[in-house]
């Protein structure tokens, strides 16, 4: 029997998510819909009554007090509207599904399967195309749902699978090779080092061992673009990783730093007794076509990477960072086959916040960034930091014999191709091409993985661990069997839904899984943990000293691969690269006599406006370490600069993590780009009480297209900066990140994103409470602008709001930046700044508005005492300028001496001081007021457009 | 007089605040175990053995069927004679964010535990939004709540989307209140974001007949360092956290027992 059972709002009690829904109808600016009301849907199945399903519906579905419900009676409609009903596609997982089959044990009562969906009610006068115009850009993303019709069967039946073995015929010819390697996303050289691999073998190759090669031989797994050969103009660079970045590490060689690009994060030294990890992952195709799984499942597998770190870590927070398109972006100028900006941000922000929140892991720090480039092709970035004792910090290494155990959530057909997915452009066809590619993510399956996974480390139960992310088993196992060789059979996996071959479950990005070695004699205890937090795991093969790859499925072997073919068969990509300066048109307009409507726009600007929405949505608390969180001052809702948490809570010691990213700059140069990408990371740890004594950084490039010369010169100088600033602060790199081919293709026309990079800091404290925070905190106390103000308005905000970009874009001068940050370091460890803040877009005209209502105080300032080389002449470059390497620094009076005694070799200016009067008032170069201010419209104009 | 009071602090899968309860109740000179739903259903652990029953925060399965639903019908219907027992012989019971779901859910807040389905619940915030931030909050006068002893008033964090309490009128006034959302002043107060969810009568927490079994929306065991305060880099805020005065008022309560 099924039963439809609806759970509604009890009569006359609020309906929130139609509320919800009707504004967000009224955004589309559509008019006609005057009603809108949410049903929830529950389908059972199972050879029930009709007063067992009821007992589930009452006891287990409703709320008493708040809800109603009634059964198989079919939808009301309003009298003059429409009724939707959106469930999930066939095939793809419903996350509910398990609890509702756990609830209904619980009642006695044994269903065989449950689905959900949701029935939405519209009332009022509206035609059919607005009907669809809500349904397709509000309702549901025809990626995972569906609008249910007479036709549609909520309970598919799942096709058995016949084994038959697939051999693919490798061609003569050079064209119809490489027509086949197209097929499996190899590349003419790729498909060619495969054909004189099986030549010699004197056999064909299966499907399933192309399959292999492409995973682990693409952009997501070993990032051949990173590793290629280059002709840079003419410089030969023979592996731009290994020459840049990684050498910066390796001449650093920190003791500190445990493990760097060899594992799943890279890790740094704690306390002696424990180690932190950290890694940044990007997830931006899936996103962008399926906004909130996608999102879900970036921060999920990013979660998993800290967790397949060395012998696992404990999760200890996440950050986040996005780009997208404008939210005020006109529908007319949506390009046709991709999602609005708008929709894209929330569904973006509430995938992180509802993994991380239900992980129970606090997110603390992040950044939004707006361009219109990015609609079709937004970037979300998701990291997470961990923590495990010092004896688990290093890759596990199995031995032959140990068992394959894969733990987790189940095997479906979610997530094929995800890699090779991800690392194509995108186009208006990309939403129907990549139906299953996109993964659904359930953050309870992962967090009973986590605590199983904890408490058999604890016990020394697995040799290895690594999680099971881009090209699924496929990756995973054949990375992890590389110094050994191991066996799989695939037909002991265990699968979401009958119907998968061999291929598709060896190469299945299915979410939640990971994959253990573990030694036979431990494989019960292990079993046992897992049966307590209700967690699967299964001996799907074993490692053996053979360096061999091979699968069975059924007995039948499918796949018989050589690991050194597999790992070290692929042949380098060669490049061209080149780099021309930029020519911008620089700005003619004459300097404002008065910046006031300067500053409120800048402050009103999407970029730097309060991010408030977005943080509040995200528990920053949870596992109560928190010491400085992402919102400060004396309402809690300044802009800090930098987080800190205490993740071992009887300690004093404390993490302090950041972020730098300064898209705007990448069209004038990239090196400056990752300069100030680098020094904004660095220079926000250090205003929040961190030094540069033990801090490791992190990469995440994500390019536009890497087809042209000039993408190239352009990635290969944005590497070059990595390397020259990571050695002049002494801050290695620890782990990072690419994602190419980030374009959107509409017709015949290309829309790259700008190359973005981003840089997260992570770093030490031996004491947590000696951090700072950025709002003001006394009247009568001094403002030092530390650092040095140039003409550096390149690709500022300032620019762009005069509707120029400029060629000045700021740079970075390591050596007295890197002093004047010791120096600094050295006041703040002392106690002697109040305040301290990070002066980046919007330059010092905005770092003095947030700091001056983030503390409810104002200031007085004199623009002439801004240190500068002599040069600047207009108050507005002083003020808006974006010199790199500066910071805003609350002094009291009675510790100026001090202060200045410890910064006296650094570029520094007494500039202003702390007011209770609540204006913010600059004086210009003449003398005369150009800013003159009354906090709560500086405050509007910071708070006002995320105010959603 | 009880020299050793050990706390079980249960956790189901999707909890998620387990681990600082378990520190909190620590500082405060308890015993505390983490101890999985699994455990006390399967009969390897019990309740007898324990003097505090403590619920964290989390998303107990998922919340996928409204907050604490699910953990909540588990205990009514698995463990409802043991949790009865426990109660009359004295035991203590703190249920924070979720573990406030989870109580009311069983029905055992507000109380007498009945094992029938319950007349307030815990809803969607006003907002429709989960919220993160730190809340005042003032005592009611004369609540009996062992659990807050001495405490007039008190600062922790939110984090919830149905923290909005809601109650049939003539169950209301039957309610023990014991902690208000407050404004500035202290005093109680309706308005978003002082009262994050809109709760009526701006309760934030509750206690029963006994004055042992006590649940409140906020986050006291967030609070048990001066550092975890919003406010410490401006003023001098007291150590040990104040929220820590509760776990230690449970703590001592269990002691005396």
């Amino acid at each position: 029997m099924i039963y439809r059972i609806e759970v509604m709002p009890a009569p006359g009690l609020p309906d929130r998510r139609g509320a919800a829904l009707l504004k967000d109808i009224a955004d589309l600016n559509l008019s006609g819909v005057n009603s809108a009301r949410v049903v929830e849907v529950y389908w059972l199945k199972g050879n029930i009554d009709r007063a067992a399903a009821e007992t589930i519906a009452r006891e287990a579905l409703t709320d008493p007090v708040t809800e109603t419900f009634r059964i198989d009676e079919p939808g009301e409609k309003t009298t003059a509207g429409r009724a939707v009903l959106v469930a999930h596609n066939p095939g793809v997982t419903d996350p509910v599904e398990e609890t509702i089959l756990k609830a209904a044990a619980d009642l006695g009562i044994a269903l065989e399967a449950a689905r959900t969906g949701r029935l939405y009610l519209l009332g009022g006068s509206f035609s059919r195309p607005t009907l669809d115009l809500v349904t397709n850009r509000l309702l549901l993303n025809p990626i995972v749902q569906h609008a249910v019709n007479e036709q549609s069967v909520i309970f598919g039946e799942n096709p058995a699978y016949h084994f038959q073995l697939r051999q693919i015929d490798l061609p003569d010819g050079d064209a119809a090779l490489c027509d086949v390697g197209k097929l499996f996303c190899l590349s003419p050289d790729e498909v060619r080092a495969a054909a004189e691999y099986y030549a010699k073998a004197g056999r064909k190759p299966t499907d399933v061992e192309l399959e292999t090669l492409a995973q682990s031989w693409s952009e997501h797994c070993v990032h051949k673009t990173f590793k290629a050969r280059y002709d840079f103009d003419g410089q030969v660079i023979d592996n731009l990783l290994k020459t840049t970045i990684a050498r910066a590490t390796n001449q650093l060689d920190k003791d500190w730093c445990l493990s760097v690009f060899v594992d799943n994060s890279g890790v740094i030294d704690f306390d002696g007794e424990n180690a932190v990890c950290f890694k940044v992952e990007t997830h931006n195709h899936p996103s962008a076509v399926e906004p909130y799984g996608g999102a879900a499942t970036g921060l999920g597998g990013v979660i998993r990477d800290v967790l397949g770190t060395g012998l696992a870590a404990r999760p200890i927070f996440n950050t986040d960072v996005f780009c997208f398109g404008e939210p005020d972006m006109a529908d007319e100028e949506l390009p046709p086959g991709t999602l609005h900006p708008r929709r894209v941000f929330k569904g973006v922000r509430s995938g992180v916040a509802d993994y991380g929140n239900r992980m129970g892991i606090p997110t603390v720090n992040g950044a939004v960034l707006f361009d219109n480039r990015y609609t079709g092709n937004p970037l979300v970035f998701c990291g997470t930091a961990g923590i495990m004792p010092a004896w688990a910090a290093r890759p596990g290494r199995q031995s032959p014999g140990d068992l394959i155990v894969l733990m987790g959530g189940r095997t479906g057909r979610d997530g094929i191709h995800g890699v090779t997915f991800s690392s194509e452009e995108l186009s208006d066809k990309s939403n129907e091409q990549s139906f299953s590619s996109v993964q659904i993510g359930n953050p309870i399956v992962e967090k009973r993985m986590t605590e199983a996974i904890l408490k058999a480390r604890d016990e020394r139960l697995f040799t290895r661990i690594t999680d099971v992310g881009g090209g699924g088993l496929s990756s995973a196992v054949g990375e992890m069997g590389e110094s050994t060789g191991a066996k799989v059979y695939l037909d002991r996996v265990p699968l979401k839904y009958s119907g998968l071959s061999y291929a598709e479950i060896w190469i299945s990005e299915s979410q939640e899984r990971m994959v253990l070695a573990v030694p036979p004699q431990n494989f019960d205890r292990l079993l046992e943990i897992c049966r307590g937090e209700g967690v699967e795991a299964t001996a799907i093969g074993e490692f053996t000293s053979d360096k061999k790859l091979k699968l069975y499925y059924d007995e039948n072997l499918v796949c018989d691969l050589d690991m050194e073919f597999l790992h070290g068969g692929r042949p380098q990509l060669e490049l061209r690269a080149s780099y021309k300066a930029a020519a911008f048109p620089e700005p003619t307009f004459p300097c404002p006599a008065r910046l006031d409507d300067d500053l409120l726009r800048l402050l009103s600007r999407w970029n730097t406006c309060a991010k408030e929405w977005v943080i509040r949505q995200y528990d920053h608390e949870v596992q109560g370490g928190s010491v400085l969180k992402p919102l400060v001052g004396h309402n809690s809702d300044g802009p800090g600069d930098a987080a800190v948490i205490r993740p071992v809570l009887d300690s004093g010691r404390g993490v302090i993590v950041a972020c730098g990213i300064n898209p705007a700059y990448s069209e004038i140069d990239t090196y400056r780009m990752a300069a100030s990408a680098i020094d904004e990371a660095v220079r926000n740890t250090v205003a929040a009480g961190g030094s540069l004594g033990r801090l490791a950084l992190l990469d995440n490039f994500c390019w536009g297209s890497v087809k042209d010369e000039q993408s190239l010169g352009a990635l290969v100088r944005a590497a070059q900066a990595c390397a020259d600033l990571s050695l002049a602060y002494g801050t290695p790199f620890i782990s990072g990140k690419d994602s190419l081919n980030n374009q959107f293709r509409v017709g015949d026309r290309v829309v790259s994103i700008p190359h973005t990079l981003l840089v997260s800091a992570i770093g030490i404290m031996p004491d947590a409470e000696r951090a700072v925070t950025m709002d003001f905190k006394g009247e009568g106390n001094l403002i030092y602008l530390v650092g040095e103000t140039k003409a550096e308005l390149g690709g500022s905000a300032y620019y762009a709001a005069h509707g120029f970009i400029g060629n000045s874009a700021p740079a970075v001068a390591p050596a007295p930046a890197k002093a004047s940050y010791q120096r600094l370091s050295a006041a703040t460890a002392r106690g002697l700044a109040r305040a301290c803040h990070d002066l980046s877009e919007g330059g010092l005209g905005v770092a003095l508005a947030e700091m001056a209502f983030a503390g409810g105080l104002g200031a007085r300032i004199n623009l002439s005492r801004v240190p500068q080389p002599g040069d600047i002449i207009r108050d507005d470059y002083l003020l808006f300028s974006e010199s790199n390497s500066r910071l805003l620094v609350e002094v009291a009076p009675a510790d100026r001496a001090d202060f200045e005694l410890i910064m006296e070799s650094s570029a520094f200016g007494l500039i202003g001081e702390v007011t209770s009067s609540p204006r913010l008032k600059v004086q210009g170069l003449n003398g005369s007021l150009v800013i003159d201010q009354p906090l709560t419209e500086l405050k509007n104009a910071w708070q006002r457009p995320l105010k959603w | 007089m009880v020299t050793e009071v050990r706390v079980m602090v249960l956790r189901a899968p999707g909890t998620n605040c387990d681990r600082e309860l378990a520190h909190a109740f620590e500082i405060a000179g308890g015993k505390p175990r983490i101890t999985h739903m699994n455990e006390l259903i399967g009969g390897s652990q019990t309740l007898s053995d324990y003097h505090i029953l403590g619920l964290p925060g989390g998303f107990s399965y998922g919340d996928d069927l409204g907050a604490g639903k699910v953990q909540a019908n588990e205990m009514r219907l698995r463990l409802f004679e043991q949790l009865a027992a426990f109660i009359d012989r004295g035991g203590l019971i703190i249920g924070i964010c979720n573990g406030f779901q989870v109580l009311i859910k069983t029905g055992i807040l507000p109380g007498p535990a009945r094992q029938e389905l319950p007349h307030v619940t815990l809803t969607n915030n006003d907002s429709g939004r989960f919220e993160c931030r730190w809340v005042k909050l003032s005592s009611t006068p004369g609540n009996r709540c062992v659990w807050t002893e001495g405490i007039e008033q008190l600062e922790a964090p939110v984090a919830h989307g149905e923290g909005k309490l809601v109650a049939a009128p003539s169950t209301l006034c039957r309610l023990r209140a014991v902690f208000y959302y407050a404004d500035n002043n202290w005093r109680p107060t309706a308005e978003y974001p002082a009262n994050p969810n809109g709760s009526v009568g701006n309760i934030a927490a509750l206690t029963d007949d006994t004055g042992r079994v006590f649940a409140l929306m906020p986050h006291p065991e967030r609070f048990v360092r001066a550092s975890q305060h919003p406010g410490w880099t401006r003023r001098n805020i007291e150590e040990p956290g104040a929220g820590l005065r509760i776990f230690q008022n449970g703590v001592d309560a269990a002691r005396r027992s």
